[in-house]
């Protein structure tokens, strides 16, 4: 059995002190909130910090304020279960509860966090192996090694966003908070992803991702398809997430498609709000928007599925979301 | 090495951890609670799921560090839950042996765990949910039809009607 190597743990009971350890001990640090994937990532010595700076004491991290009227803030460390069963969430951001109950297990989701699950990192089956394993092939640009084994002449990292959580946020316009040594700063949850497999966030090292800011739900349905093999545990292979306004008149107000586990990023399909804003929803256009999808994703051969199914079933569960939310037959 | 005092299966217990270690390790070998199975160690099969605080987790990916001035349950504590006579089983244990759903037996701590949760939050769940609640425990015996049979037995017993 794979064993945790040794480590030092640091339990801050304040986003400060969280801030200042972290600082403290600079590369050798690592944050963990649940831990899910933290420590099995561990055991593979696919992470090696000789720190951790565990955030479950940091009470502020755990909170859930506002309405889905004026908006909800989420502290990133909430777990995924408290997310599905959160009356403000529940009420008001359809997409959030449907993201985060297909998550992993139930045991996961009542220690993994939301905010573990917006950073969770990238994956591949070159990577997410133990080290034994990933020696014998002479490891691969994620770690210790210098190749794409997924694509030998690749420059870069093509590891998978695996965040089921992220292209949601996205879809509902949310913004992020995070906290470090010099100060605060918020971004739109869109500008936290980056199309590298390494450097897959712009979280900057001593930054700690504090809250989640919902807007206001007023006006606005949402909801996330996940396509994977099994029915638990299992991390996207693709995902789709649709926020949705639609006017008295049955028009389309505003709308935000995200899609995920495709590419190393999760991203919006801005070409989709351009089209389909001001209109009255129609087969022709769910079916343009649809083929969109199709185009946008970067399935590549480094996880489960084979990447052509995974790719040309993206239109298919953009139009099913899309249809869904407008009340349409599926 | 850390001190750290939890509550398992009622008693207060202290003990000294190093910081890798798991919850599931200070069971087994620290507290001699054999009943919590260890099976991958990545919190994927769940044969190691205990109630930490009321909700079912993998012992594996929880640090024993993690867990000062919490309430752990384990399968050895599973049968005080149900006010039934002295010494008697909890319901989902009888109804377990009751129906044969135990093959090799490795899942099954595990598989009760999350059972008797499930059936603490709702006592009369629909086939779904109850699918969903067992869904981070495997049987690679792939037993899964006799497991949910017995769960559905336990339910009707404790007064729920499934």
């Amino acid at each position: 059995m794979l064993r945790l190597p040794p480590f030092r743990y640091l339990s801050p009971r304040s986003l400060e002190e969280a801030v200042s350890m972290l600082a403290d001990h600079g590369p050798e640090a690592m944050l963990v909130a649940g831990g899910t994937d933290v420590y099995p990532k561990m055991r593979r010595r696919q992470f090696e910090p000789k720190v951790l700076v565990g955030l479950a004491r940091v009470g502020s991290l755990r909170e859930v304020r506002g309405t889905p009227t004026e908006g909800v803030s989420i502290g990133a460390g909430v777990t995924l279960t408290q997310l599905t069963r959160q009356a403000e969430i529940v009420t008001g951001y359809s997409g959030v509860v449907e993201g985060a109950e297909v998550i992993s297990t139930p045991q996961l989701r009542n220690m993994g966090t939301i905010g573990g699950n917006l950073l969770v990192d990238t994956r591949c089956t070159y990577y997410d192996q133990t080290y034994q394993w990933r020696k014998s092939i002479d490891f691969c640009m994620k770690k210790e090694g210098s190749t794409c084994w997924v694509a030998p002449g690749s420059p870069r990292c093509l590891a998978v966003t695996s965040t089921d959580l992220a292209p949601v946020m996205m879809s509902l316009g949310a913004r992020l908070r995070f906290v470090g040594p010099e100060g605060e700063r918020v971004l739109d949850a869109a500008d936290l992803y980056r199309e590298d497999g390494i450097h897959y966030h712009t979280r900057q090292p001593g930054e700690i991702l504090a809250e989640i800011l919902l807007p206001s739900a007023e006006g606005w349905s949402s909801t996330y398809r996940k396509l994977r093999r099994r029915e638990a545990f299992d991390f996207p292979l693709l995902g789709v997430a649709v926020g949705l306004r639609t006017g008295a008149g049955g028009e389309i107000e505003d709308v935000r498609i995200a899609i995920g586990g495709v590419g190393s990023a999760p991203q919006l399909i801005e070409e989709a709000t351009e089209i389909l804003c001001g209109k009255q929803p129609s087969e022709e256009l769910i079916e343009k928007v649809a083929s969109m999808a199709f185009r946008s994703s970067k399935a590549l051969d480094n996880t489960d599925l084979i990447p052509i199914y995974r790719k040309k079933m993206a239109p298919v569960f953009v139009r099913r979301a899309l249809r869904g939310l407008l009340g349409l037959s599926p | 090495m850390i001190l750290v005092s939890f509550e398992v299966n009622g008693t207060a217990v202290r003990v000294e951890v190093e910081p890798q270690d798991t919850l599931l390790d200070v069971l087994r070998q620290s507290l001699g609670l054999l009943g919590s199975k260890e099976g991958c160690a990545e919190g994927e099969c769940g044969a190691c799921t205990v109630l930490l605080d009321g909700l079912p987790v993998t012992a594996c990916l929880v640090l024993a560090a993690k867990v000062e001035g919490c309430s752990v349950t384990t399968i050895e504590g599973v049968a005080s839950m149900w006010k039934g006579e002295e010494g008697a089983l909890h319901p989902v244990q009888e109804a377990f042996i009751d129906v044969g759903a135990v093959q090799c037996g490795y899942c099954i701590p595990g598989m009760i765990v999350s059972a008797v949760s499930l059936l603490e939050r709702d006592p009369s769940p629909d086939e779904k949910t109850l699918r969903q609640a067992l869904a981070g425990n495997f049987c690679r015996c792939t037993g899964y039809n006799k497991i949910f049979e017995a769960v559905r037995r336990a339910a009707n017993r404790m007064g729920g009607d499934l």
